[in-house]
């Protein structure tokens, strides 16, 4: 089997890398560090489709002019150009979605003074009682 | 004569300070003896502790101990969980076809026929360009109608409450020192750094025409809308750095930004559109394919690349200008 992984070893070094991202997506309480640890995965994907689109000894998949005049169309010249095509999609849509999460822990931040989930939902908890109390004191003035 | 003197400038003294003469009924109370470590009385929670039904001890055991249980267990199962879906994948990737290998199945007939038909069907040169601005071209529509959706959103979110504060007063950031909470001040000015300012006078024309050349020769050579126009939007980073974030403003403010994005976005779905329906239709299109190699070929991409590279440029430099001054 590790010799089996070391012929994959882009493959296995991706799945590693997800897993890496997977463990502080769900073990860090600072969300800046859980944004890290899915822009880890993120990678992790792009590693996995880079190397699944190589074949050894061959070019990029851009036409190379053939030496009689015209392009050099022959399959077996060029790596796969699909997975080019799908790491692009992949990073565009990580960067609109890393940019958006920034956003939210900002405000976050800025509202509730700290990056920690728990503290946050912890004042969170604490404000919503304050405003219950408030509604159940102004109840319990009109009824008086 | 100086003993009388003297007294009386202690009581003056004495009256000035503040310590007058002790009253005469004063009761002076008695020091209670201190508490000795075992008498100080348990807290409540632990007193009925032995009385208490089970269901109760247990729910009182939960509320001292629950959420460090909890906590504990939580990250061991995540652990757990992660240690358990890496070895799993890690078994499968061992089962993959060797890597590099050309015999393996990603690399089918799709590949044959995107290489050997690519360039005539397309008239790019780059197959890669001609995948995804002409085979799936709608795919990348949607891409970019992403970026800008993003863009728009972090507007949304950051923009508006911000310029609301911002004209209110003119302190620097401060912590609320009670609740932590962040009072923003104005944005942070740029220094004034003859050093950046020289190396960006000389290297933003360069990064432009870098950007442009990666934009238009998307169909030629690597590159491409979305990698031209993060170079493009760097130069911009690096002037709004090195000039401050009002001469940048001067020709690329907000408006300008909503005003190039949509109208990329709006020629990009009308030409692709026109484009298919012809296509799909058989119909004569206006749109000539050009020789393979040439700047001025490969149909629609030109144009494309360049709509692709407005839109990345405008979100990427708008995320950076509103992280950082909170406007754009």
């Amino acid at each position: 089997m590790l010799e089996k992984l070391l012929l994959n070893h882009y493959e296995a070094a991706a799945v590693i890398l997800s897993g890496i991202g997977l463990t502080n997506l769900l073990l860090q309480r600072n969300l800046i560090k859980k944004i890290i640890g899915l822009n880890i995965m993120d990678t992790a994907v792009y590693l996995f489709l880079a190397a699944k689109g190589y074949v050894e000894g061959r070019a990029a998949p851009i036409l190379i002019q053939a030496e009689g005049g015209g392009w050099v169309t022959n399959p077996d010249v060029y790596v796969n150009p699909v997975p080019a095509g799908l790491v692009l999609t992949g990073i565009v849509v990580s960067v609109s979605v890393t940019a958006f999460a920034l956003a939210l822990t900002l405000r976050l931040y800025e509202h509730y003074g700290t990056l920690n989930i728990d503290e946050a939902l912890m004042k969170m908890t604490e404000q919503q009682e304050d405003i219950e109390a408030k509604i159940s004191q102004a109840e319990e003035d009109v009824l008086a | 004569m100086n003993e009388e003197l003297k007294a009386v400038w202690a009581s003056f003294f004495n009256w000035v300070m503040g310590n007058g003469p002790r009253p005469e009924n004063e009761v002076i109370p008695a020091e209670p003896p201190p508490a000795l470590p075992f008498t100080q009385k348990p807290k409540d929670k632990y007193s009925r502790f032995h009385e208490a039904t089970l269901k109760e001890r247990y729910s009182q055991w939960l509320e001292i101990h629950g959420l460090h249980l909890f906590s504990v267990l939580y990250s061991g199962v995540s652990v757990l969980l992660c240690i358990v879906l890496v070895s799993l994948l890690l078994a499968t990737v061992a089962e993959l076809p060797p890597f590099g290998h050309e015999r393996n199945p990603a690399n089918n007939e799709v590949i044959e026929r995107y290489v050997k038909h690519g360039g005539r069907e397309t008239g790019a040169q780059n197959i890669v360009a001609g995948l995804i601005l002409d085979y799936r071209a709608f795919d990348t529509f949607g891409e970019s109608s992403v970026l800008f959706t993003a863009a728009v959103s972090v507007l949304m979110i950051l923009g508006a409450s911000r310029r609301n504060s911002l004209k209110d007063d003119s302190k620097p950031h401060t912590h609320d020192p009670e609740s932590g909470i962040l009072q923003r001040g104005p944005p942070l000015m740029h220094h004034d750094d003859a050093i950046l300012r020289g190396v960006a006078s000389l290297s933003i024309p360069v990064i432009l025409m870098m950007g442009c050349v990666v934009v238009i020769n998307g169909h030629l050579s690597p590159g491409g809308g979305f990698s031209g126009g993060a170079i493009l939007s760097t130069a911009l980073i690096l002037a709004a750095n090195a000039y401050g974030f009002g001469k940048v403003h001067a020709f690329f403010s907000e408006r300008t930004f909503i005003v190039s994005s949509s109208t990329a976005l709006m020629i990009y779905a009308l030409s692709k559109g026109y484009s298919f329906f012809t296509g799909a239709n058989h119909l004569h299109s206006i749109i000539p394919k050009g020789t393979i190699g040439n700047i001025l070929s490969a149909g629609l991409i030109l144009p494309l690349d360049i709509c692709v590279g407005l839109i990345v440029a405008g979100t990427l430099y708008g995320f950076y200008a509103l992280f950082s001054e909170g406007d754009m």
